[in-house]
């Protein structure tokens, strides 16, 4: 493994690669950037100091965010802070806005599309540019989710390990942020239509 | 109260409930059943098919939206620690 020959530029790909995301997950713990900061350069820091232990038996970004997920959450419980997922006490309402449909539930009129680049088939320029502020005004869990399962693009097997929740948990939780990014966008289609 | 007439699980798929199903369809969650009732919907429904499309690119562009580079006195930081506790070993 090149990290484990001391390999620099192995090291700083997968600082590029992870760190962003790491952030966000970290601040979904703890209650300010400063701290969440913190959460990360230690988890860095154990990265380079753990790689001889590391057994290669989940891949590398598992065991990464694993080794963030367990440092943000001792550091949450020492500054007394609720665990992202110790109460989802949030009311299981639609994701879609009830008055889209009519009342044989099919919709009143199609949907509003999001702006798309068709080269790419990514969603446009100007979108993108607010996507990643959606996601940052996200509740703590499903924020931590949705950067870990579409930002990070770990699976939905790698997610539950790593945030202790079960399957259908983190679908439901994956489900409601990818409406609320989607709805956060919309007026933003709206204005540059 | 009820809003809406209470539906049976061999009744066709209505948008309203195709969309909240749609996380469950992309991660391969669905019971074949439902899977089988959500695609007969899918193939009819103009709304139903752009609202999927849009989550497949929503989700596409969150994995392809390039991260904000890290800061670089943390990075540098970051590297010496790295040369220190594994260069040269």
């Amino acid at each position: 493994m090149r990290l484990r020959a001391g390999d620099e530029a192995a090291f700083e790909a997968l600082v590029s690669q992870h760190d962003a995301a790491l952030h966000r997950v970290a601040r979904t713990f703890v209650p300010t950037q400063a701290l969440a900061d913190d959460v990360v350069q230690e988890t860095w820091l154990a990265v380079i100091r753990g790689l001889d232990r590391f057994e290669g038996r989940s891949s590398l970004r598992t065991w990464i965010f694993t080794i963030l997920a367990n440092r943000a959450r001792t550091r949450a419980v020492r500054e007394a802070r609720n665990l992202p997922f110790s109460s989802l006490g949030e009311p299981e309402g639609p994701t879609v806005d009830p008055a889209a449909f009519g009342s044989d539930g099919t919709w009143r009129s199609a949907p509003p599309r999001l702006d798309c680049d068709p080269e790419s088939n990514l969603l446009t320029m100007e979108l993108r540019a607010h996507i990643l502020d959606a996601v940052d005004e996200l509740p703590d869990h499903m924020r931590a989710v949705i950067t870990l399962r579409d930002i990070a693009g770990l699976s939905p097997e790698e997610v539950c390990d790593i945030l202790e929740i079960s399957d259908g948990n983190q679908r439901v939780i994956l489900h409601r942020a990818r409406a609320k990014v989607r709805t956060a966008l919309r007026p933003i289609v709206e204005v540059s239509a | 109260m009820r809003l809406w007439p209470r539906r049976h699980r061999h009744d066709p798929l209505v948008c309203r409930e195709f969309v909240e199903l749609v996380t469950d369809y992309l991660d391969g969650a669905l019971p074949e059943s439902e899977r089988r009732r959500f695609e007969a919907h899918l193939a009819q429904c103009d709304g139903c098919d752009g609202y999927l499309e849009d989550t497949r690119r929503l989700v596409t562009t969150l994995q392809a939206t390039p991260p904000p580079p890290a800061d670089p006195a943390t990075r540098e930081a970051l590297l010496s620690a790295f040369r220190e506790l594994r260069g040269e070993s």
